[in-house]
């Protein structure tokens, strides 16, 4: 792996990029430098913001000696081992189509296949949380099949309503809030992977992965309300 | 309790102080105050440290009763003005409104954020470790919310006793082009485009706001497409999209976004460029690292000092302004009689 660039973001900040693609072993060692860095934590360190390809290291200009913190970059980064394990895995219940996924049927059709075909395929991969942005709770999964890869629509839509399940490109989300998006409904959990009022607000870390269950329509008032009682209804997987 | 009851404010009011920090990796935007001077400024006159939550008015002001007791109060920010029952109150001079008095915060005069602080702060929760009011999250303010008429804000009793106080400070009033660092993404531009963006003039758009602002200008032409993968962002970034007229990322950004960024506003000179309003016009220098540390140094040595910048009230000041100040109660007709002799 070619030697990270460390990028200026003015006085306060830097990004220490490790490429500049979606790739799973560049978000591993994003990972693993997002963890030492944080264990080790330099004087004057705000925070840091681990991405799909580069951590983002905040501070306080005032405290934090920036040619020590480079140093301590190039020391850490020289021989880094990529993080693979992950702490969790997270089962998400799903409805898949009709009015809970307005676009399956369409999905389905762009790559010949029937929707039970596209809802076997989606449920079936293993996803991996490769970062949590955009809105509070957003995660950016990569793990979609290629074989229900779809562009994004031509017209994206103003709204779409909180836990709807959606792919866009090769990517796979969970929509955390009601939020516009260009990508595709395929379905809609009643899980949310943030609640301001709720302990633990958020549910899913970056790192972790996620397995969508699909379940029956009838399933949806009970898990719905176990949601409103401050329930995660997403369960962790043993592994 | 006594509380602050809102009358009337502008529809972003809403709580802020120095911001969140620690759930930009779960996509929670830090927000907090545009102008940390002006927030600073409000606090210290209060007694308060100086990134307390206090009271943000953008563009508008807002009208205030309080019941239950007294409050210590002060004003900061963007000129603009209080006054108790139509007395206006000095500039950077705090105050006590007491019950039945009616306050009033005027509008932002010379930029766009002005801070409300009250003596202890309000008794609100944090929410993540911060009062600040984030639309996008619903998290800080009220529950999630900016005040409207008719909310009681709640205040500490045991937090009102202190002195009027005035503060006399060197206004950090820099002039001049607005300091950058350029990067993280400068190679993403032609050399042209970089030299155009730190020799042209810019005008801040109508679309500005707690989020960004955007500038119109010279279009940036990008070298290497203007797609890139998601990475971080902070304060101050200003980020290019296709159309090639840039925007200055501000508190209530978001995380992580896929546009190059040219450059990055070094964070001494944020408060400045937030209080600039729709229209300015805009130019940028750059500068080194070691130019850019210094400048954050003395802003928070200029911080840090403001609380050793504080005088009592003085009592030899004119009639208009001790009646402002509520300092001579009883008093007043027994002066006011003898002015007209």
């Amino acid at each position: 792996m070619p030697t990270p660039k460390i990028l200026p973001c003015g006085d306060s900040a830097l990004t220490v990029e490790f490429g500049s693609t979606i790739d799973p072993a560049l978000n591993a060692m994003v990972l693993a430098l997002d963890e030492i860095v944080r264990a080790r934590a330099p004087a004057g360190l705000i925070e840091t913001v681990p991405t799909y390809r580069s951590l983002t290291i905040q501070f306080d200009p005032a405290l934090t000696d920036y040619d020590a913190l480079v140093g301590l970059l190039h020391e850490e980064t020289k021989d880094l081992a990529p993080r693979h394990a992950v702490g969790r895995r997270w089962r998400v219940p799903v409805v898949y189509g009709g009015e809970y996924g307005s676009d399956l049927e369409e999905v389905a059709e762009i790559h010949g296949l029937t929707p039970a075909q596209v809802i076997d395929i989606h449920s079936s991969a293993v996803y991996r949380i490769y970062m949590i942005g955009f809105l509070p709770g957003f995660t950016y999964l990569g793990g979609l099949d290629k074989r229900i890869a779809t562009s994004r629509r031509v017209h994206p839509r103003a709204k779409i309503p909180a836990g709807t399940i959606m792919i866009g490109g090769e990517q796979a989300g969970i929509a955390p809030m009601d939020m516009p998006s260009g990508w595709h409904n395929l379905g809609l959990t009643p899980v949310r992977p943030y609640a301001p009022e709720r302990d633990p607000v958020f549910l899913f870390a970056a790192g972790d992965e996620i397995v969508f269950e699909p379940v029956d329509a009838s399933r949806w008032d009970a898990m719905e309300k176990a949601v409103k009682a401050g329930e995660p209804v997403a369960e962790e997987v043993r592994l | 309790m006594i509380d602050l009851v809102v009358k009337s404010c502008g529809p972003m009011t809403a709580l802020q102080d120095r911001g969140r920090f620690g759930y930009q990796g779960f996509g929670v935007s830090p927000s907090g105050a545009m102008d940390r001077r002006a927030l600073a400024m409000a606090n210290a006159l209060v007694g308060n440290p100086p990134d307390m939550g206090t009271i943000e008015f953008v563009n508008l002001g807002g009208a205030f009763t309080v019941e239950g007791g007294d409050l210590h109060l002060a004003v900061a920010g963007a000129g603009a003005s209080a006054s108790i029952d139509g007395v206006p109150v000095p500039p950077l001079t705090s105050f006590v409104l007491r019950e039945g008095q009616a306050l009033e915060v005027g509008h932002p005069r010379t930029g766009t954020f002005a801070y409300l602080a009250v003596a202890g702060g309000l008794a609100v929760e944090p929410q993540l470790g911060s009062l600040s009011f984030h639309l996008r999250s619903r998290l800080g303010g009220l529950k999630g919310s900016p005040f409207q008429a008719g909310n009681r804000l709640p205040c500490r009793p045991e937090a009102q006793a202190g002195e009027p106080m005035q503060l006399t400070v060197d206004v950090l009033e820099e002039t001049g082009p607005l300091r950058v660092m350029l990067g993280p993404q400068d190679d993403y531009f032609t050399p042209e485009s970089i030299h155009l963006f730190l020799e042209s003039e810019f005008t801040i758009s109508p679309q500005a706001d707690r989020m960004g602002f955007q500038l119109t200008g010279p279009k940036l032409e990008h070298a290497k497409g203007f797609n890139i993968v998601s990475d971080g962002i902070v304060d101050g970034h200003i980020q290019v999209p296709g159309s090639g007229q840039p925007i200055v990322l501000m508190r209530d950004r978001q995380t992580a976004g896929g546009y190059p960024k040219i450059a990055t506003v070094i964070s001494a000179d944020l408060a400045r460029f937030a209080q600039m309003r729709s229209g300015t016009k805009v130019r940028f220098r750059a500068v080194e690292r070691g130019e850019a540390v210094a400048a954050a140094r003395q802003l928070k040595d200029w911080i840090a000092s403001l609380p050793s910048k504080l005088t009592p009230v003085r009592f030899d000041l004119t009639t208009e302004h001790l009646l402002s100040r509520n300092l001579i109660g009883g008093t007043v007709d027994a002066l006011s009689s003898a002015s007209h002799e």
